[in-house]
């Protein structure tokens, strides 16, 4: 047995709003640069529908994920190394563009320089890739809300597979919220295509990352993600994908999604798991097994053996700690209300689903039912097989059994509650029926309806003595061996350490009267929002000096 | 004026090629990169690409064949000249077609999709111009002066200049006499030679040989190990018992 630790998500789809606040504020920090403008490291997709990239969940398309060979291992289902290497002057099973959708602007510019004349003037669409005039047809989140409806819904692979079941006519459409993220898998397929090696997972924490300097842009990395959540910049040529933001949580705040989760729906802790099992696991023959496979391979933290063995590989006293009040652990291993997203992929996701209750519910309602009642609630769970069955093909490889048993515990919980809000006494017999006792309801009510910043997001730090030094230097990354800095390039010389930066850039806003660009005062460039062409004014602090003498 | 071209220019290359790669790999390992283009357009670049690589392999390979190996070793293992002549001249064209075939789609692809078009740069340009001026000379050698005009043995003259260069005797005498398409072919070959580290070229060196023995799963440690220095947040503890 090796422990390893690792932090993972649980999004309680029940109270996903699809406000994209998430997918907003995630692109704002990471991707709102050229070259990545298509990219969403966070998206929210209304299900049933299509998803970003369109019908990516189409594995017999695009061909992400992991396969069985004929002697049971597994095989990366675009298939192994020397097919790879064979084919790697070109890459059919890649997305193009449109499959995701052209990145566009306005020329906001008409609005204010138009001529007078008897219309308004309109900002029109500018294409992002080729700078023409473009037509607007799709985007990450196009059908947004029209998940349901019968026109674009019928296009969703999901919906494809269990087409017989669902009907999809505006009556008795549904939809929930699905955002998602990179899964940072326990046994990736992205990291398996890179021809690089470039792509690996921390052994600290278990996030996924690209080695920008080793990636070669060979493009394995997407098709090899059944989740399409790792994107190539089409201006660096390299790969990028969600980070976990993990100079965030390396100093313990969670990540930049759930932060600004309007919805507060989002869980980080972290799971110990056994890392020598995780092929074993992930070589399940029966699909729907593997839900059970995976859930196999999480540890118990509150175990002595276990905590011993995780001491004995390195994993460190305040992570142990994590683990035992990880919200994570709770909602996967405890309550089992989480599931993994389409387990059948074999890659051991790590970001973690509650599947949503509400259509349930007011589907009872509306029949005039008592939509909260447990007995209404279990019965209509069972009779309502469309959405179970949906949800069976996300999160459980179509088998409705652990769908079923989650969404009984939540219902149940539901129950239980409303007795206890109403002044009744507390029903043990509720939470029996789902399996718990009347102690776990209370605990998941707690973590599921209540719990604040630091019960949500339980993330030990990994801040060492070098965080110090890595504030003092604006920019702690060389391109030498060992980070010193060369004579060439980016790396040359010797950044200026941000406190003495700051300490000019502050007292120049004290004493300058002029409201911005002073010319004769050293200027600055916001890397953030320069969009890599040209060379703006300021940003070589050579050339403004040159200036002041001409 | 022969010992510029024959002398001076190969090793100039070679240490361009030797010193610009390591420079490359100091400095701009960012950079090092194939700058794929597959985003925005698929189609053509589907048949493009595979033709032109396999093609201009098997032309690396035949350069490998007919330069490094001496003519000695090729008749001791039996091969007769003109059966050696035949084979070089029906792979070479082969490969040679294929891969000016690859190239040209790929430039006209290049030229034609809008996207691609502005993605390219003029070092790419001019690496194109290099590049499809020495495939297209070497393709000319190969079919007029071996195959029209009858057999040239470069055997004798050009590859064994090849050879004394690296054993550091380099012998321009060897080069004064061949036809002018093979001194051009050369010369534009040692200028691709000098400029391949600083174009896109450079992908090359980045063959991932490495893939056919890594295990699939790549786990890498932080330095230092990670070290938590500050305790967690209290986190999911109830805060009542009943």
């Amino acid at each position: 047995m090796k422990v390893m630790a690792q932090l993972a998500m649980v999004m309680n789809l029940d109270k996903c709003i699809g406000c994209h606040t998430c997918s907003v504020t995630c692109k704002q920090a990471w991707t709102n640069r050229s070259g990545v403008e298509y990219v969403w490291f966070n998206n929210v997709e209304t299900r049933p529908g299509q998803g970003y990239p369109r019908r990516y969940e189409d594995q017999e398309q695009w061909q992400g994920g992991w396969t069985l060979d004929r002697k049971g291992r597994l095989k990366p289902r675009s298939g192994g190394r020397a097919r790879r290497l064979l084919g790697i002057f070109s890459n059919p099973l890649l997305p193009s563009i449109g499959d995701y959708y052209e990145p566009w602007t306005y020329d906001y510019e008409t609005l204010t320089s138009a001529p007078l004349s008897d219309d308004f003037p309109v900002a029109r669409p500018y294409s992002l890739i080729t700078g023409e005039p473009t037509k607007v047809e799709w985007s990450a989140n196009w059908d947004d809300d029209l998940g349901g409806g019968p026109e674009l819904a019928r296009h969703d692979p999901v919906v494809e597979k269990i087409s017989a079941s669902i009907r999809l006519d505006y009556e008795r459409a549904f939809m929930f919220y699905l955002p998602r993220i990179c899964e940072h898998c326990l046994n990736p397929t992205c990291m398996a295509a890179c021809p690089s090696g470039a792509i690996y997972k921390r052994a600290e924490d278990g996030i996924v990352l690209v080695d920008q300097d080793q990636c070669r842009g060979w493009r394995m990395c997407v098709t090899g993600c059944p989740y399409k959540k790792i994107y190539f910049n089409h201006k660096t040529g390299k790969a990028e994908k969600c980070t976990f933001c993990y100079p965030r949580v390396e100093v313990g705040i969670p990540t930049v999604c759930s932060e600004t989760c309007v919805g507060r729906l989002r869980y980080i802790g972290v799971l110990l798991y056994d890392a020598d099992r995780v092929t074993e696991a992930a070589e399940t023959e029966d699909d729907t097994a593997l839900y059970e496979a995976q859930l196999g391979l999480f540890l118990d933290p509150a175990d002595p053996g276990v905590a011993e063995a995780a001491r004995r590989d390195g994993v460190p006293e305040p992570w142990l700690e994590a683990a035992r009040r990880s919200p994570v652990h709770a909602l996967i291993s405890r309550f089992k209300v989480a599931l993994p997203l389409h387990p059948e992929y074999r890659t051991m996701p790590m970001v973690w689903y509650v599947p949503p209750l509400s259509p349930v519910v007011e589907a009872l309602r509306d029949t005039g039912h008592d939509g909260e009642d447990a007995g209404n609630l279990f019965g209509a769970i069972d009779t309502l097989r469309i959405p179970v069955e949906y949800l069976a093909e996300l999160f459980t490889a179509g088998d409705p059994e652990p769908v079923t048993a989650a969404l009984r515990r939540l219902a149940a919980m539901r129950s239980y509650m409303r007795d206890t809000a109403l002044g009744d006494p507390p029903d043990e017999a509720k939470a029996a029926v789902a399996g718990m006792t009347g102690r776990d309801v209370e605990d998941m009510y707690r973590l599921l309806a209540l719990a604040k910043y630091d019960e949500r997001y339980v993330i030990p730090t990994q801040a060492r003595a070098e965080a110090a030094a890595l504030e003092e230097t604006a920019c702690p990354v060389g391109y030498g061996e060992g980070g010193e800095a060369g004579p060439f390039g980016e790396g040359s010389g010797r950044p200026a350490p941000a406190s003495v930066e700051s300490f000019h850039a502050l007292r120049e806003r004290q004493t300058s009267g002029a409201l911005l660009d002073p010319a004769d005062r050293r200027e600055r460039v916001n890397l953030l929002n320069w969009d890599g062409k040209g060379r703006p004014a300021g940003m070589f602090p050579g050339a403004g000096k040159k200036k002041e003498k001409s | 004026m022969n010992l510029l071209l024959w002398v001076a220019l190969p090793y100039v290359a070679v240490a361009s090629l030797i010193a610009g790669t390591v420079w490359r790999y100091r400095y701009d390992r960012f950079g090092w990169t194939t700058r794929s283009s597959e985003l925005y357009e698929r189609r053509l670049l589907r048949v493009a690409s595979p033709l032109f690589h396999y093609g201009l392999i098997f032309v690396i390979l035949g350069h490998v064949i007919g330069l490094l190996i001496p003519e000695g070793w090729t008749k001791a293992a039996g091969v007769s000249e003109s059966a050696y002549h035949a084979g070089s001249l029906i792979g070479g064209t082969v490969a040679g077609v294929a891969a000016a075939a690859g190239l040209a789609m790929l430039i006209y692809r290049r030229r034609a999709t809008g996207p691609v078009f502005s993605a390219t740069t003029r070092n790419d340009k001019l690496m194109y111009l290099l590049l499809g001026g020495s495939l297209l000379l070497g393709l000319a050698v190969t079919v007029v002066e071996n195959g029209l005009l009858g057999p040239y043995d470069y055997r004798r003259t050009v590859a064994p200049w090849f050879r004394d260069i690296f054993l550091l005797r380099p012998d321009p005498d060897l080069m004064t006499g061949i036809p002018v398409l093979y001194k051009l072919h050369v010369l534009l070959g040692l200028v691709l030679t000098a400029l391949f580290p600083f174009t896109r070229l450079i992908h090359a060196f980045a063959a991932p040989w490495r893939y056919a023995f890594r295990p699939y799963i790549v786990y890498r440690s932080r330095d230092g190990a990670g070290l938590a220095t500050r305790d967690p947040a209290r986190g999911w503890e109830p805060l009542t018992r009943r």
